[in-house]
């Protein structure tokens, strides 16, 4: 990114530093179930997680283990369930322009350019059209699609798509940015780089971050504390700090360290896991 | 870029092969009226149509009802198409309007159309006001229908975007819905052209009073010209005809996003 582009961005949020100071986020005792046949299904039993302003919590678990649900929960995406769920003070009621998410799928509107769309976040943002124009720019530039501005969705690929997809969330600047599985549909180089320029991101802009993911690689290399949480019910199974210095290697030996015994965790998990246990899988 | 290359040649051989059969009507009929298989009273050869053509472009009659048919054919079809996408709009967002209205307008469209003429020449009397209303409410009901399967069809995952980002009912409407809606509510509009177009012809057959094509028709019978009948069918197809092909480019142009 340009000199110029950070500058504007710095010029675009003068509360930068406020904003660091905030994005504490509380999930207390949090209970979600669904119907399914008219029989309730449990997602999440009695969740509990409190993150630090400026923290990159990485909530890692395999399918169904409700790692989505509680992210569309703390967007306000989702209203039903039983506990409770605060924002710097602030109950989550309803979705926020104080929380700021990137979905597993783009989610572009196909009939708007890559500006428009980035523009999309700032439709209701309290700020002058000139101020939106440079943080729209400013943004392009942060996700590096220069050049790509005024090019329609179905001309992107996959991981410039997730680019414009990642500025739109951020051009708001949000306390907490949620990232649902923002990667998972990308190949392997592309991931890699944007997991790089993610990082690179919050950094710079040190806005609270909180990613769903289901590969442990990118978990602790982007976490600041990888969360595990296990299947039926969707519960936390261990929390797991991350103390490695950034910027990080993927090849750090403690990083790898690590990683083997989040996956050991993962692998007890799934042995107790009544459905995924041997003696279940005799009977399927 | 890469298709339209390639479809150049088979839409030039579509027209090519489209146009044969026409051409061996065309024969059959001039044959027809001149070897007296046909009385040509009913049939007129074609050079007499052409004359009769010349002869009413030149005295100014076929310009002057072609004219008054277009302008009574766009006045009933804009105001049919800006009420369509109104009520369309409303019956696809608001639940309540729905449950109220829809199952009403359901019976209503499986009313033949015709059938309205009675009753809105009562109300309007066989004037202008009549044709447009008539033509109006032939245009509305295609233009109604896709505007609301438009709006429904918005996929969830965008709503969940603009709710994300907090947006305001007008601007969901505007940003999200509309645009949502753009092919859909394009093809009604292209359906209502089609169909506003064959409501101008009804309402002048009808209602006749005032110069119009479906006039010049019947006045073709009523004096059993019948190269002037011909014409006007003609002029009827024709414009039928470029309605509908305008409309198609038109559309194709309007939603280029949508091309993968």
């Amino acid at each position: 990114m340009s000199r110029a582009a950070e500058r504007a961005i710095r010029a675009e949020t003068p509360n930068a530093d406020q904003a660091a100071a905030r994005g504490r986020l509380e999930v207390r005792g949090v209970s979600k179930a669904f119907t399914v046949n008219g029989a309730p299904i449990a997602a999440l039993n009695d969740v509990s997680l409190t993150v630090r302003p400026g923290e990159f919590v990485a909530l890692l678990g395999p399918s169904g283990c409700g790692k989505s649900t509680l992210l569309r929960l703390i967007a306000g995406l989702d209203r039903d369930y039983k506990g409770c769920i605060v924002q710097d003070g602030e109950a989550v009621t309803s979705t926020s322009l104080e929380r700021g998410i990137v979905f597993q799928e783009p989610r572009l509107f196909p009939w708007a350019t890559v500006r428009q769309n980035i523009a999309l976040g700032l439709k209701n943002a309290p700020i002058s059209e000139a101020d939106k124009r440079a943080a729209v720019a400013a943004h392009i530039a942060l996700v590096g699609l220069d050049g790509f501005a005024e090019a329609y969705p179905h001309q992107l690929s996959g991981g410039m798509a997730q680019r414009a997809a990642i500025a739109r969330g951020l051009v708001n600047r949000p306390r907490l940015l949620l990232l649902d599985e923002p990667f998972g549909a990308l190949d392997a180089l592309t991931r890699a780089r944007l997991q790089t320029e993610l990082q690179r991101i919050w950094a710079h802009e040190k806005i609270t971050m909180i990613l769903v993911t289901h590969d442990v690689d990118e978990a602790v290399f982007l976490g600041d504390r990888v969360v595990v949480l296990a299947p039926r019910p969707g519960r936390i199974s261990r929390i797991f700090d991350v103390p490695a210095a950034r910027p990080r290697a993927r090849s750090d030996d403690d990083l790898v360290r690590l990683r083997n015994e989040v996956l050991r965790t993962l692998e007890h998990d799934s042995a107790a896991d009544p459905q995924l246990s041997p003696g279940s899988r005799r009977d399927a | 870029m890469a298709s339209e290359n390639i479809a150049t040649p088979s839409a030039t051989t579509a027209l090519r092969r489209g146009l044969v059969l026409p051409l061996l009507l065309l024969v059959a009929w001039e044959i027809g009226s001149h070897s007296g298989l046909v009385n040509p009273q009913f049939l007129p050869p074609l050079e007499k149509v052409a004359g009769v053509a010349w002869q009413e472009v030149a005295n100014g009659e076929l310009p002057h009802a072609l004219a008054a048919s277009l302008k009574r054919d766009l006045l009933g079809f804009a105001l049919g198409a800006g009420v369509g996408i109104l009520v369309g709009l409303l019956l696809g967002l608001s639940s309540i309007a729905d449950r109220i209205f829809t199952t009403w307008f359901n019976g209503l469209k499986q009313i033949a159309l015709l059938a309205w003429i009675p009753l809105i020449s009562l109300w309007f009397g066989f004037d202008e006001a009549a044709k447009i209303v008539f033509i109006a409410l032939a245009a509305s009901i295609p233009v109604i229908l896709n505007t609301v399967e438009g709006v429904r069809s918005t996929s969830t995952k965008l709503r969940e975007v603009g709710e994300v980002f907090r947006f305001s009912g007008p601007q969901l409407v505007w940003s999200l819905y509309l645009p949502a809606a753009t092919p859909s509510v394009l093809t009604g509009l292209h359906l209502g052209l089609i169909y506003a177009w064959l409501a101008t012809i009804g309402a002048e057959y009808f209602m006749a009073a005032g110069p119009g094509i479906g006039g010049l028709i019947i006045s073709g019978r009523e004096r059993f010209e019948m190269a002037l009948v011909m014409l006007g069918i003609v002029v009827v197809g024709l414009v039928g005809f470029a309605v509908d092909r305008s409309a198609s480019w038109i559309e194709h142009r309007l939603v280029r996003w949508r091309q993968a």
